[in-house]
């Protein structure tokens, strides 16, 4: 309250007695002394409602700007005025809110790699790719950064969570049938999109520097050094070296936190695009 | 001859009841028979005997002229035989029954093409005037509906990492040494059913054929399966071949990740223990 009456100062001078407003109120001259803080309220609310900033902020059909009362009206209002609420269309097919029915793994998916983002970006500041520090970094983060172990535990976490979140979607959208016409495209692009969250976990895989991930790693990359024909170039390309070191650990710490994040959210951009293109999700069995 | 919608047929019948008309004949009219039975006060007819007359006179004057198909004409002149035979509901003559609906009595200056003095109302499709939509759809607002399911899920998902984060420490070995080669050294857990694949073919074929020609099925699913239905009963086939395909994965995962130990020798881990790091 007291702030209220701190906001609308101005407007209480201009009824008469600003000062008495405070003090009416502590002494119980009850309901007269709330209905001028409720006016002096009101007044400042149409102030900054009316306001150019306010006004600039909020797009015309904004909910902030007229308030909002429950009606279809609005309802639609509130998604289209809405950056990502803006990803969906402002109504759905009532079975598609079933959770039965998607199990919410294509959007836990995609929330599970915001997430990832931003502890990632939490963990960039205190990680060096290279072979002399990257350990030792991850060692500080535990031990000396405030939730630095949080963090890092729930980045760990949540990648692999991904690659499962993103997997069972794919299976659940398999039995749906949902890849037949039209989506067929959309389901390409959705392998694309698994193939990246299996890269973007595996790059992340070596950045520890640990016994783990540095074995892990060479394991998965002699593998690829099997491809036919080009199979040298490729390890190569994607060692630095001939060996796991340095080189690698930069190249992919340059992979895996910027070119793959990159190409993920441009496919994932036109994945979304296509689910409402290709009109919404699919029919119930 | 346009179909005429179920509803308006039943409209028409019923209110030929109403009348005690005959209600056989007349049911598959093209023409809105009822269009004074649809409003209940109907819209005041011309004089029965002045509405009919001159139109009576017209169609009978000059039949080969008209452009009024025959069987209209013949059931018009039934019609009148009734209404002279004794039926005396006046709205009848109106729009209650007859095939022709007499809009306005006859001016003498205005006539139509064909030297008509009257209309006929016929029943038009909607979708042959106008573009219709093929089908209303069950829909609900994303405002609330679905936002607040997406919002609940990501509370959940939030909170069950957070406490689990906050349990299970994210593993760090000891700092990578390329002297000391870990026995068994494993690939992540995604990959391990690669790995185990190794201990069958030659690498080329495990690590590089196989995922490639199996990522490529999955990606080609859409235009290898034809089969148009979504209904699981016809999609057998499909099913069981996806079903077979992610359970002999998932057993290579499984072997993978907590049947192998040393040497990457076949374990049981209940009594060699797990040789398993996420």
């Amino acid at each position: 309250m007291a702030k209220g009456n701190g906001n609308g100062s101005s407007n209480g001078s201009a009824n008469g007695n600003g000062s008495s407003n405070g003090s009416a109120n502590g002494n119980g001259n009850g309901s007269k002394s709330r209905a001028r803080v409720g006016a002096v309220l009101e007044k400042t609310d149409e102030k900054i409602r009316g306001s150019q900033a306010w006004l600039a902020i909020f797009r015309p059909g904004s909910v902030y700007r007229r308030g909002y009362t429950d009606s279809p009206r609005n309802r639609s209002y509130v998604i289209m005025n809405n950056v990502l609420y803006h990803l969906h269309p402002v109504k759905v097919k009532r079975h598609a809110v079933k959770v039965s029915y998607t199990l919410c793994l294509g959007g836990l998916s995609f929330f599970l790699f915001m997430l990832l983002t931003v502890t990632g970006i939490f963990l960039m500041f205190f990680y060096r790719p290279t072979a002399t520090s990257a350990w030792s970094d991850i060692q500080t983060l535990e031990t000396a950064v405030a939730f630095g172990s949080l963090v890092r535990n729930m980045h760990r976490w949540a990648a692999h969570l991904m690659v499962l979140a993103v997997f069972l979607h794919m299976c659940r959208v398999f039995y749906h049938g949902a890849y037949k016409s039209p989506r067929e495209f959309n389901w390409v692009i959705g392998v694309i999109l698994l193939t990246l969250t299996l890269l973007l976990s595996f790059t992340g895989y070596l950045l520890p520097w640990d016994q783990l991930a540095l074995w892990a790693v060479t394991v998965g990359t002699n593998m690829m050094g099997y491809t036919p024909v080009f199979g040298g170039s490729v390890k190569y390309v994607l060692l630095g070296s001939k060996e796991i070191g340095n080189d690698t650990l930069l190249r992919w710490y340059v992979l895996h936190v910027l070119l793959f994040p990159f190409v993920i959210v441009i496919f994932m951009a036109v994945h979304f695009w296509r689910v409402r293109k290709d009109g919404g999700i699919s029919g119930p069995l | 001859m346009a179909e005429v919608p179920e509803h308006l047929l039943k409209r028409s019948q019923e209110r030929r009841q109403a009348l005690g008309l005959p209600t056989d004949g007349d049911a598959e009219t093209p023409v809105a028979a009822d269009g004074g039975g649809a409003t209940p006060p109907p819209p005041p007819p011309p004089p029965t005997g002045g509405g009919d007359t001159p139109a009576a006179d017209d169609a009978a004057e000059e039949p080969s002229d008209s452009r009024i198909p025959a069987h209209l004409l013949a059931r018009s002149k039934k019609r009148r035989t009734t209404l002279a035979g004794g039926e005396d509901a006046p709205e009848g003559g109106g729009g209650g029954g007859t095939a022709t609906a007499v809009i306005a009595p006859p001016v003498a200056g205005i006539t139509g093409p064909g030297g008509h003095t009257q209309r006929l109302l016929t029943v038009v499709k909607s979708g042959s005037i106008q573009q219709t939509r093929a089908e209303a759809q069950d829909k609900v607002h994303t405002w609330p509906h679905l936002v607040v399911i997406e919002f609940a899920s990501m509370l959940i998902m939030t909170a069950a990492l957070t406490i689990f984060s906050a349990l299970v420490r994210a593993p760090l070995l000891g700092l990578a040494d390329f002297n000391r080669t870990p026995n068994p050294s494993k690939a992540p857990w995604y990959f391990l059913g690669l790995q185990e694949l190794l201990t069958m073919f030659h690498p080329m074929v495990a690590g590089v054929t196989i995922p490639g020609v199996a990522l490529g099925l999955i990606a080609l699913a859409p235009f290898i399966d034809k089969n148009a239905s979504i209904k699981p009963t016809d999609r057998k086939f499909a099913i069981a071949i996806f079903t077979l395909f992610l359970m002999m994965w998932a057993v290579l995962v499984i072997i993978g990740s907590f049947f192998r130990g040393p040497g990457f020798n076949f374990v049981f881990p209940w009594n060699d223990g797990i040789f398993f790091e996420l």
